[in-house]
């Protein structure tokens, strides 16, 4: 039966059909729904981790237990994995061990365009890319067999574009992998220097089977066409070069990206006449190719930036090809994500927003948003965990330069479980006089609302306990004085906070805790409430449009609340000084 | 022969379900598909696409500018704001509604007038209507993109006789209590 499926989804069918018993990851575009859906099989137990490097480690525990294991995560969630992935190839596996990596070329919804597929040649593990939805499900198969049959964890590269696209797929039927014996083996899973060392041979010797593999794996394919021009390509791009070219090249589309298939490569090289490397961001292909003498022409034509297209590689290679669309002289005015309508953060980015005195470092999730006008509160964003600790660093320099500035760093709670933990334990042993704000908004809101050790479910559903982030960081040593629990649509009390957080000399932390605007059970506990203004008494001093919220319009030289959007979350009230907001419902 | 559609509209207003109805039609129809989507911050009132390429056999999803045979606009300033990635001689189908982004509601930037007349002078096949109003006629606002949807699958042609049964799969992709609303909504966008 075929039938249509993201590559998110595919990955998981393809877990589930080859008998995979364990899956973990932390969510993150364009990965998460991999994930979801791996839960969605009963077979395979699925969980969200407290992170990636923990995801992978539970993968590769229950890989060597004996469960063929999958661990995903997006591009930048490999960085915080990558310590146990390089050990991991290394130690081998007993059941299979996959490792996947979404890649974000075009940056869509990521802080970075890292191309991932540099990590299979650095760890040494073997590499396959899937091009479209059915290789998605077809070489997470593979991956699995191959990881047993040589012993090692294999690296699955997607990127959002094989991720979020939907295409055909014909389903199979499970096969219990069932879950393998397992023997002690020190030297095989102990990597202290003498075992590691040893490995280190094993695993060289492993790679050279590996390089022997790549030239009979099925998923290096040549299709012949037109031999005037060869096509070398993978993932994605092999679909946009066909898209463009046609049966007017020959195309080596390559699956299994790592060991590359040099006899392959070179027979392919020397039947046509121009070699053309089609690829996104990184020369990863090209330089290999090269390497082997084979002249081509890569990424003197193509950008190493940002995402192909088949319209990006038709104006690098085929620049004859004009423009065929419509234009108009009227400019369409930007339209930039916005924190929503009644969302709880930005009460306390407003009270923040009032203060000159503050830098502010943020962290990745919703909160990002925090950055952008009319709030603009944010001075820093640079990955899971730094709103905490490049705080710390930011605190240590004004103080060695004798500047003034509160440094305060902001951090969801999901991100606070992920990484920000260790950083405020940090913080407390290094005596920095940072104050931390935890955005408690009960869910991991910007990938799409997924719960975490702070909501008291997991991902397959079940009830658990909360973990609550008040113990946690009076545990790391946060005097109780320095802690405020508010509630950031209470901005006197928020405002309060921000001050005493502003004016204390030890680590402080404010929890802000309100849930997501958008979670279901909020939206119809908060049904029916509004906020209208009054036009009689609105002095038009636009004071409400500094909160930034999208339900507030000014139309006609007047400010008008969307009834459709606004949810009474009372912020705008609270800014007005001529008591011109009213609140309707309750 | 493969062809292409283009749905563009503000996060929210439903274009993903749109072509998720949309792409099951079409399979059923024993075309090939490929459906893609970008989402992540979008999600938060931003800019959203969500593309449909069918045919005997479709590689790339990605669509380009110049290359949507169809482009449906849900709101009017996506519309001009996508315009490039209309063919020439391709359909432009738009929602004549309006969405303010942040920019236009705090007066950093102006919402342009005269979209419509605008996008009339220069686009040959245009359909313009007020799906928005159609649908809170009917009931709710939030059906619009059903009606789009209907004007949509009359438009591509696939509202023959031997095509599939598309009201049965709008009903199937609504929520429960919204299924005679959505179903409404469909009929209505046929024949606008």
């Amino acid at each position: 039966m075929k039938t249509i499926m993201s590559g998110n989804e595919a990955v998981a069918r393809g877990a589930y059909e080859a008998g995979c018993s364990v899956a973990a990851a932390y969510p993150g575009t364009p990965s998460t729904e991999i994930l979801e859906s791996t839960a969605a099989y009963k077979e395979i137990y699925s969980e969200w981790s407290t992170n990636e490097k923990v995801a992978l480690e539970i993968a590769c525990g229950a890989s060597i237990a004996g469960a063929r294991a999958l661990a995903a995560m997006k591009h930048v969630g490999l960085n915080v994995a990558a310590d146990p992935m390089f050990t991991a190839a290394y130690t081998g596996v007993n059941g299979g061990l996959v490792i996947v990596t979404a890649d974000d070329p075009g940056c869509h919804s990521s802080q970075n365009e890292q191309d991932n597929r540099n990590y299979a040649p650095f760890a040494k593990v073997p590499m396959l890319e899937p091009s479209d939805s059915q290789e998605c499900k077809d070489y997470l198969k593979l991956a699995f067999e191959l990881s047993e049959r040589f012993d090692t964890p294999v690296l699955l590269r997607m990127t959002t574009r094989v991720c979020h696209s939907k295409g055909l797929v014909e389903l199979g039927e499970r096969v219990e992998a069932g879950v393998k014996e397992y023997k002690k083996d020190a030297a095989k899973y102990v990597m202290a220097p003498a075992n590691a060392r040893a490995r280190r041979a094993i695993l060289e010797e492993r790679l050279g089977r590996l390089r022997e593999y790549a030239d009979t794996c099925p998923c290096n394919r040549i299709e012949w066409g037109d031999k005037r021009i060869g096509i070398i390509t993978s993932g994605i791009s092999y679909q946009h070069a066909r898209e463009v070219f046609g049966e007017g090249a020959s195309y080596l589309k390559l699956g299994l990206t790592y060991p590359l298939p040099d006899r392959l490569i070179r027979k392919f090289a020397g039947e046509v006449g121009k070699v053309y490397v089609i690829e996104e961001n990184d020369p990863y292909l090209e330089t290999h190719v090269r390497s082997l003498g084979v002249e081509c022409l890569g990424k003197e034509v193509l950008p190493a930036c940002g995402e192909l297209s088949p319209e990006v590689i038709r104006k690098a290679l085929l620049p004859a090809a004009g423009e065929n669309g419509y234009s108009v002289e009227a400019e369409a005015p930007s339209r930039p994500p916005v924190l929503c309508a009644g969302c709880p953060h930005r009460g306390l980015y407003y009270a923040l927003s009032k203060r000159r005195d503050v830098v502010v470092a943020g962290d990745i999730g919703c909160y990002t948003l925090g950055a952008m006008p009319p709030l603009s509160v944010t001075d820093t964003v640079i990955c899971m965990g730094a709103g905490i600790s490049a705080a710390v660093g930011m605190e240590k320099a004004f103080k060695k330069a004798g500047r003034k500035s509160k440094v305060i760093g902001c951090i969801g709670d999901s991100t606070f479980f992920h990484s920000g933990i260790t950083g405020l334990i940090d913080a407390v042993y290094n005596k920095s006089s940072v104050a931390i704000c935890i955005l408690d908004n009960r869910t991991t809101a910007m990938t799409g609302h997924q719960e975490n050790p702070g909501t008291g479910k997991t991902l397959m559903g079940e009830d658990v306990p909360v973990i609550e982030i008040e113990k946690i960081v009076k545990a790391v040593g946060i005097k109780e004085e320095n802690i405020r629990v508010i509630t950031p649509y209470d901005l006197v009390q928020t405002e309060k906070a921000v001050r005493e957080a502003c004016e204390a000399t030890e680590p402080f932390v404010i929890i802000s805790r309100e849930p997501c605007a958008l979670l279901k059970e909020v939206q119809k506990e908060r049904r029916g409430r509004r906020c209208e203004i009054d036009t009689e008494k609105c002095k038009k001093c636009k004071a409400c449009l500094k909160i930034g919220c999208p339900a507030l319009v000014f139309k006609e030289g007047q400010v008008v609340i969307d009834g459709s959007m606004c949810n009474g979350c009372t912020l705008c009230l609270q800014v007005c000084r001529f008591d011109a907001v009213k609140k309707v419902g309750d | 022969m493969t062809r292409s559609v283009l749905l563009v509209g503000v996060g929210g207003q439903g274009t993903i379900l749109t072509s998720k109805v949309l792409a099951g039609g079409l399979i059923k129809l024993g075309h090939d598909v490929k459906m893609s989507e970008i989402h992540g911050m979008a999600q938060r009132g931003g800019s959203v696409t969500t593309q449909v390429r069918y045919g005997e056999k479709v590689y790339s999803p990605s669509i380009g500018k110049g290359e949507a045979d169809v482009l449906v606009a849900f709101e009017k300033v996506e519309a001009l704001r996508w315009l490039p990635w209309l063919k020439k001689g391709g359909t432009l189908i738009v929602n004549d509604y309006e969405i303010y982004s942040l920019p236009v509601l705090t007066g950093a930037e102006n919402y342009p007038e005269g979209i419509v007349e605008q996008l009339e002078k220069a686009v040959e096949r245009i359909i313009v209507l007020n799906a928005a109003k159609i649908a809170a006629d009917l009931g709710s606002i939030k059906a619009q993109n059903i009606v789009l949807l209907g004007v949509l699958v009359r438009a591509l042609g696939l509202d023959g006789k031997d095509g599939p049964d598309w009201l049965k799969m709008v009903r199937e992709n609504v929520p429960a209590g919204l299924r005679d609303l959505n179903a409404r909504a469909f009929e209505a966008g046929m024949n606008a």
